[in-house]
C-alpha cells in the first residue's frame, strides 16, 4: 500500500542525555494525523524502547517510521555489534545493559519482550558484527 | 480522585501545572524502574517515583501519565520541569518515602495498575 509518510531519525550510541526525542516526536506527529489513543499508546511504547536500546546496546542506528492508510510502521537499523542469542534476549529479565543505563531506570530485560508484546507484528534480524533490524507494525483499523 | 486530593494526601509541593488540581486520576504506580513502568498500561495514572532524570518525564509522556510525583523530598532541575510542562504533565514533590506515598494513596481508594502493555493485555 502506499506509504503516506516517512520520517527519518537518526540515533546516536550513548547520548542518554537526548534518549527518548525522537520517541516523542514521532508520538506528537502520529497524534496530529488522528492515531487513536490506544494504537498511539502501542506505538509510543515500543518505539521508545527500541530507541532506548538504539542508545544503549548499538554502536549507533536510525529509526524509521512509515505511515500507511492502514498501518504504522517502526524499522529500527544499526550498525552493529549485532545480538549472539536472539532467543535470550527476548527473555523478559534477561539484560546485558551497562550500570549508566541502569543508573536511569533502564536494563531490566523487558524492552524486547514489551515491544512485541504491543505491536501487531514483529520481527527482528541480527548478525554478529553486522548489526541489528527490528520491524515492527501497528495496525491502524481495530 | 483528584490531583488535588493527591497533592492533600501526600502534603505535596506543586512544582508544575498547578492549574490542573481538578483532574481525575484512576490508577497509581511506584516504580524507580521505568523500563517496569513501560510495562504496564497507564491510563489516569499517577507515578511515583524516588528516581530523578529526564526519562522519568519521557516514560510519563510515552504512557499518557498524568502526574508525577518525585517522593523523599527530592527535586527535580528546572529542564526535568520544562519537559514535563512541555508535555502537559504534573509535577508534584513529596518528602513521604516511594513506600508511603503509595500506602497512603492506596488507603485513599486510589488502586494500582493491573493491565499489561500490549495489544493481548492480560
Amino acid at each position: 500500500m502506499a506509504i503516506l509518510m516517512e520520517k527519518k531519525f537518526p540515533v546516536e550510541a550513548g547520548a542518554y542525555e537526548t534518549a527518548g526525542e525522537a520517541s516523542t516526536t514521532i508520538k506528537r506527529t502520529l497524534k496530529q494525523l488522528g492515531v487513536s489513543a490506544e494504537v498511539l499508546r502501542h506505538v509510543s511504547v515500543a518505539c521508545y524502547e527500541v530507541e532506548l536500546n538504539l542508545v544503549i546496546h548499538s554502536e549507533g542506528g536510525t529509526l524509521t517510521l512509515q505511515v500507511e492508510p492502514d498501518k504504522v510502521t517502526l524499522i529500527s537499523e544499526d550498525v552493529g555489534p549485532g545480538i549472539p542469542d536472539i532467543e535470550k534476549a527476548m527473555t523478559e529479565g534477561y539484560s546485558t545493559a551497562n550500570a549508566e543505563a541502569r543508573t536511569l531506570g533502564f536494563g531490566a530485560g523487558m524492552g524486547l519482550p514489551n515491544m512485541k508484546r504491543n505491536a501487531t507484528a514483529f520481527d527482528i534480524q541480527s548478525e554478529v558484527g553486522r548489526g541489528t533490524t527490528i520491524t515492527m507494525s501497528f495496525a491502524l483499523s481495530s | 480522585m483528584t490531583i488535588g486530593d493527591v497533592k492533600e494526601i501526600l502534603e505535596a509541593e506543586v512544582l508544575e501545572g498547578g492549574d490542573r488540581m481538578d483532574e481525575h486520576v484512576e490508577t497509581a504506580c511506584g516504580s524507580d524502574l521505568m523500563s517496569d513502568v513501560l510495562a504496564f498500561v497507564k491510563d489516569k495514572t499517577v507515578l511515583i517515583t524516588g528516581l530523578i532524570n529526564p526519562h522519568v518525564v519521557r516514560t510519563s509522556e510515552m504512557l499518557d501519565i498524568t502526574c508525577i510525583v518525585f517522593a523523599r523530598g527530592k527535586k527535580p532541575n528546572p529542564e526535568i520541569l520544562e519537559e514535563a510542562a512541555e508535555s502537559g504533565i504534573t509535577v508534584l514533590a513529596t518528602k513521604m518515602t516511594t513506600y508511603t506515598a503509595c500506602g497512603e494513596l492506596y488507603i485513599h481508594g486510589l488502586p494500582g495498575t493491573k493491565k499489561r502493555t500490549g495489544a493481548e493485555g492480560a
